[in-house]
Parts: C-alpha cells; sequence; structure tokens
C-alpha cells in the first residue's frame, strides 16, 4: 500500500494539500518548499512538473512553469531532487504534469523512476481514460503508483463511476469546469453539484481541487469532501518576500 | 481505407483525443453528434448552396500556361484564393458553423495564425449573427494588421495571446482554455486538421471539396481525373488534406507536402516538423511536434504566419510514417521569391503560405506529359507588407 492509500485509511477529513511547480521561484526550491509545507500540517503534496503548454492552467501555473522551464527544471532535475526529498518528507508525493513530457521520457522509464524516488501517484490531466486503460494502466500498477483521473461538473453520472473504479487512491473533483487560478463561487449551484457527488457514495474518496484560494472555499469543499487542494494561491503567494519563512502562516490561513 | 480514422480517433499510430477531463464533454458531444449532422440531407442542402452562393465555388482549376512552359509539365492552380476571405479557410468555416447552429451553440471561439481562419470564422460568424471571439498571437496580430482589422470590422472580438512565442500554437492554447472556461454554450471552430478527435478528420472532410472539385475538373482538362502529381503547403496541414483527401487510395498519385524550412531547417529558425519533430503529443492528439528531448514544445519559425506551427495533423503524421506522401521543405527566401514569379508569370500575388508550394516546383524534374495541380491555398494582399520589405517595392 503506498502512502497515499495509508494516509486515506487514517485521515479521512479536513485533508489539506497543496500545490506547487517544481523549480519555482529557483531551480533548487523544491525541496525546501516540500518540507517546509509538511511541517506546517500539510496532508500531502501535489508537485507540477513544467511543460510549455500546460492548457489546462491560468496564467499563475502558467509562469511558474515557465520561470521553472527557464530555471533550468527538467524530469531528470526533478528526480534528482525528489531522491533528496524523500530524506526529509514523509507525507505522500503526487506528481502533476501533462502527457508529453512523460511520453518523451518513456512512460515505463517515468513510472519506475517516480516509484524509485517515492512518489505515489500521478495526475496527467491530458491523459485520457481509453489511453490510460490500454496503454499506461499496467504499469503504473506494475510500479505501485496511483493515477488520479479529474472529475468536473459536466462529467455524467456514469462516467463517473467508470472513474471510480479505474481509481485506486482518490478522485479529484474539480469545483467548477475552468481552468486552475480561478476562485471557488460558493453558490448553491456549486453545493447542489458537490452534494450530487457526495451522494454518489463513491469507493474512493474525493478531494476538490481548483478555485480553493481562502479558508471559506477550504471548509465549504471539506464539508462535502475528504479533502481540498490549494494551488494557484500558494504559487501566487511564492512571489511574496520571503515566503519560504512565513508557509505555517499561509497553511494557516487556509485551515486551522 | 488504410488512410482514414479508426473507431478510437487514430491514423495508425497518430491522432485521438488527448485533453483534459473538462474538454472531454464538448469533444465527446461532437463525436457523437457530428457524423449524424453533417451527413444529414438538411445540412448537406445548406452546406452546398453556401459554398456555391457565399464563397463562389467550385473554385477553378486553372491550367497556368507560362508557368507550365517553364517547368516543362501541365501545371494546374486550385484557386482557393478565390473563395469569399481570400483563402480555403472559409470551407471549414462554414460547416463548422451550421454544425455548431446545430448543437445549439451561441457563441463561436477560434484561433488564428495568419488571420485566414480567423477573418473565415469572423465572417460565418457575421453571416449567422453568432458571437464570435479569436485568439491571436500578439506577433501574428503585428505581421497580418491587415487581417486584425478585417476581423473587427466583421464584428469578431479579437485576444491577443500574450503567452509562449505569442504564434499559432500560444493562440491554440488560449482558445483551448477559453473552451475549458465555456463548456456549455460555446464551439471551438479549429482552423486546421489539427487537435483532439474528431476534429482533425471532420475539418478534413470539410475541406475535402478541394480535391472532389479538382478530380472533375481535372477530367475536364486533361480526360484523367487523376494527376501526376499534387503539391500543397503544411503548417497544420488543413489545405494539404483537403487537396490530398480523394487522392489518397490512387496510389500512382505523388503527394507532395510542403513544410516551412524559415531560414533554414537546420538554422534554429524554421518549421520543417516533419524533419525537426518526434513522435509526441499536441493540442489534443498525437502526432508528429517539434520539441526538446525533455519534451517541451519548442517555439517553430516561419516568415509566413499560417505555417508557423510546431505540430502537422495527425493524418499527415501518419501519410509521412508510411510515406504514402513527400513532406519536404521550402525556405521563407524561396517561397518569396517563388511568390514574386508567380505574381509575374500569371498575374497571381499569391499568399507567402502558398507560395512554398509553388517553389517546390524548381526542385521537380518532370516529364512534358506531366500533370500537376499545386493548390493555391490564399491570395497574397495579406502579405503585401512583407513582399514589400523584402524586394523593396
Amino acid at each position: 500500500m503506498n502512502r497515499l492509500n495509508s494516509m486515506f485509511n487514517q485521515k479521512k477529513n479536513n485533508l489539506l494539500s497543496v500545490y506547487f511547480t517544481a523549480g519555482y521561484p529557483d531551480l533548487n526550491a523544491t525541496v525546501d518548499v516540500a518540507e517546509a509545507l509538511e511541517k506546517a500540517g500539510v496532508d500531502f503534496l501535489e508537485i507540477g512538473f513544467p511543460y510549455s503548454d500546460p492548457v489546462a492552467d491560468g496564467p499563475t501555473i502558467q509562469n511558474s512553469s515557465q520561470q521553472a522551464l527557464d530555471n533550468g527544471m527538467t524530469l531528470n532535475v526533478l528526480f534528482e531532487q525528489l531522491a533528496e526529498l524523500r530524506k526529509r518528507v514523509s507525507i505522500p508525493v503526487l506528481l502533476m504534469g501533462y502527457a508529453n513530457p512523460m511520453v518523451q521520457y518513456g512512460v515505463e522509464r517515468f513510472c519506475a523512476k517516480a516509484a524509485e524516488v517515492g512518489v505515489d501517484g500521478v495526475i496527467v490531466p491530458d491523459l485520457p481514460m481509453y489511453e490510460y486503460e490500454t496503454l499506461y494502466k499496467e504499469c503504473f500498477a506494475k510500479h505501485g503508483l496511483s493515477n488520479i483521473f479529474l472529475v468536473t461538473p459536466q462529467t455524467a453520472e456514469d462516467r463517473i463511476r467508470k472513474i471510480d473504479g479505474l481509481s485506486n487512491s482518490f478522485i479529484y473533483l474539480l469545483s467548477s469546469a475552468s481552468i486552475t487560478g480561478g476562485s471557488l463561487t460558493l453558490s448553491d449551484v456549486t453545493e447542489t453539484y458537490f452534494k450530487r457527488i457526495k451522494d454518489m457514495e463513491l469507493t474512493n474518496p474525493v478531494v476538490i481541487g481548483f478555485g480553493i484560494s481562502n479558508k471559506a472555499a477550504f471548509d465549504k469543499a471539506t464539508a462535502y469532501a475528504n479533502g481540498a487542494i490549494v494551488g494557484s494561491a500558494f504559487v501566487k503567494f511564492q512571489a511574496e518576500e520571503g515566503y519560504l519563512e512565513r508557509i505555517p502562516e499561509f497553511v494557516k490561513s487556509i485551515r486551522n | 481505407m488504410k488512410y482514414t480514422v479508426n473507431e478510437q480517433g487514430y491514423y495508425g499510430d497518430f491522432g485521438g483525443a488527448y485533453i483534459p477531463e473538462m474538454l472531454y464533454p464538448n469533444v465527446e458531444e461532437l463525436r457523437q453528434q457530428y457524423q449524424n449532422i453533417i451527413t444529414d440531407e438538411s445540412f448537406k442542402a445548406e452546406f452546398e448552396s453556401l459554398l456555391k452562393d457565399y464563397v463562389g465555388r467550385p473554385s477553378p482549376l486553372y491550367h497556368a500556361r507560362r508557368l507550365s512552359e517553364k517547368y516543362g509539365a501541365n501545371i494546374f492552380l486550385k484557386r482557393e484564393d478565390l473563395n469569399h476571405t481570400g483563402s480555403h479557410k472559409i470551407n471549414n468555416a462554414i460547416g463548422q458553423i451550421l454544425l455548431a447552429q446545430r448543437l445549439g451553440k451561441k457563441r463561436i471561439i477560434a484561433e488564428t495564425g495568419a488571420g485566414q481562419h480567423g477573418v473565415a470564422t469572423a465572417t460565418v460568424c457575421a453571416l449567422m449573427g453568432i458571437e464570435c471571439v479569436v485568439y491571436m498571437g500578439e506577433i501574428d496580430m503585428e505581421r497580418q494588421a491587415p487581417n486584425v482589422a478585417r476581423m473587427k470590422m466583421l464584428g469578431a472580438k479579437v485576444v491577443p495571446a500574450t503567452s509562449g512565442s505569442k504564434t499559432l500554437k500560444d493562440a491554440t492554447n488560449e482558445a483551448m482554455r477559453d473552451w475549458i472556461n465555456n463548456p456549455v454554450d460555446t464551439h471551438y471552430i479549429i482552423g486546421s486538421v489539427v487537435g483532439p478527435y474528431p476534429y482533425p478528420e471532420m475539418v478534413a472532410r470539410f475541406q475535402s471539396i478541394i480535391s472532389l472539385e479538382a478530380k472533375k475538373q481535372l477530367l475536364e482538362h486533361t480526360g484523367s481525373e487523376l494527376p501526376q502529381y499534387v503539391l500543397a503547403c503544411v503548417g497544420g496541414g488543413s489545405n494539404a488534406m483537403g487537396m490530398f483527401y480523394h487522392f489518397l487510395e490512387d496510389e500512382q498519385v505523388k503527394l507532395i507536402a510542403i513544410e516551412a524550412a524559415g531560414k533554414g531547417v537546420n538554422s534554429g529558425h524554421s518549421a520543417a516538423t516533419s524533419v525537426l519533430g518526434k513522435e509526441g503529443i499536441l493540442h489534443g492528439s498525437r502526432t508528429i511536434l517539434m520539441q526538446t528531448e525533455d519534451g517541451q514544445v519548442v517555439e517553430p519559425y516561419s516568415i509566413s504566419a499560417g505555417l508557423d506551427y510546431p505540430g502537422i495533423g495527425p493524418q499527415h503524421a501518419h501519410l509521412h510514417k508510411i510515406k504514402r506522401a513527400e513532406y519536404v521543405n521550402i525556405t521563407d527566401d524561396e517561397a518569396l521569391q517563388a511568390g514574386l514569379l508567380l505574381s509575374q508569370l500569371e498575374g497571381i500575388i499569391p499568399a507567402i503560405e502558398s507560395a512554398h508550394a509553388f517553389a517546390q516546383l524548381e526542385k521537380m524534374k518532370f516529364e512534358k506529359t506531366d500533370n500537376v495541380v499545386v493548390c493555391l491555398s490564399g491570395r497574397g494582399d495579406k502579405d503585401l507588407s512583407t513582399y514589400i520589405k523584402h524586394f523593396g517595392f
């Protein structure tokens, strides 16, 4: 059982995950940021491997990705950093990135290397279910990596059931059909949608992301799901002076 | 039918729909409905009627006598430049706007490189009274200023893409982001044979009118509907796919696709994807694209905004891999020279995109009896400032 599944077995509520882009704002920031987030009480990490054309991301994460690439971030560099990270960080780690860099690296090689350096799961937003099932599922399973699927307000119920069947750690529920970096609208529509998913009583835990930028949004999301992921709000915070020392403060502003 | 798409949306190893879940319902709706819609009699009647009375089809197949004399073969130009809006892009735009109406969409988005597809989309939106937003790379907006003005005059909103290389690939990214944020009421009119399935197939079918007409016209001109050679330029590859489509199964017809070499294939300033690219994933499909060892998309270069794209459509990737078509390339200078030559031999100023196809004639050896069709995909008005700057008129 990987770290993600152990975590979900032990803790069912109020889970907080933070996304950050590897190699941003400095090439070697990755491990320090991860360590600071763990110390501040974050339950699991989502680390982005940057891509030049991230179509599911808004300007904040796109800019951090470009900066990371300019800083010299590559998958080889990231895997070296992650090996180092595992000496200092014990919470679950997810890698998030787009299909092309993974395909160029070689999917088998990518999975083997990710598992070797202590990665627990992977989020590849543009990897379709059909291709995952036919080409990649076996490889992910062999290396004990969880593949995380996204569900949006427009995802049909039968497809959500299928995703639930294919998932083996948690389902990433998008707060709205949008790119990253928006803000959660606490409307009736959103609440009805969260409730609809909760009432489906899925096999896998559900974590809500996209638009989780403050405590109100976190509280709303975790009222309906096992946890929530903060992404763009943290990446924006990283642009501030002395952000590394102030990470506990940031985490407290989301979850007391 | 080894050249067409399979049920999963693949052409051999290429194609598919590599899209985030946010786009799945939109793309799935299209996949499920487009076949029924475009084969419906009322759709076909409206499409054909608009192509005839609004676009001005069939476009002529013109026997270019002086060009033929120069190259020692019978050279025919498929005059897509004479279409309303000045290029082949209108064929697909008409098809997709009729499709969008039948899907009940209220808003249209599009990406554009040279501005030809943006103008075509803005035109059909004006025709149908539908809101239109066109994404265009900031750099392309500068070098294709007349087309930006045309789109605005037609009532479209033109949004600059300011990320990355600020050209066609970035405009495509921005359009995809818009579609993610507006999943229900918006249809995305992709202008080339790229993107997730069913786009490459759908756009190719709307553009296939080019080769359908060319076959009939060739029969009238030459007594045979099959030429020895068919030439077309390739950025994403929509005019080429339209020009090749009905010749694919006629194995004796040599299909030649001309990419933009920019300042030279090995200059670091090129868009010759089939030479410089590797297999990977771009804009929703598995194809050949220019990329680094680490899988980051490389910023391409061509003097022609319409060919300045780091990938080719998945069907082109397939035709390239199985060698059904030959992929060659032409530099900026060669293309500009060919544009000048066509202007002065035939009185036709071609778009710089199309001029790449004409430049290839210089490099070929013909028999006197060879019949050659070149797709003249667009007219050169939009490129006058580039021609003027280069030749110092």
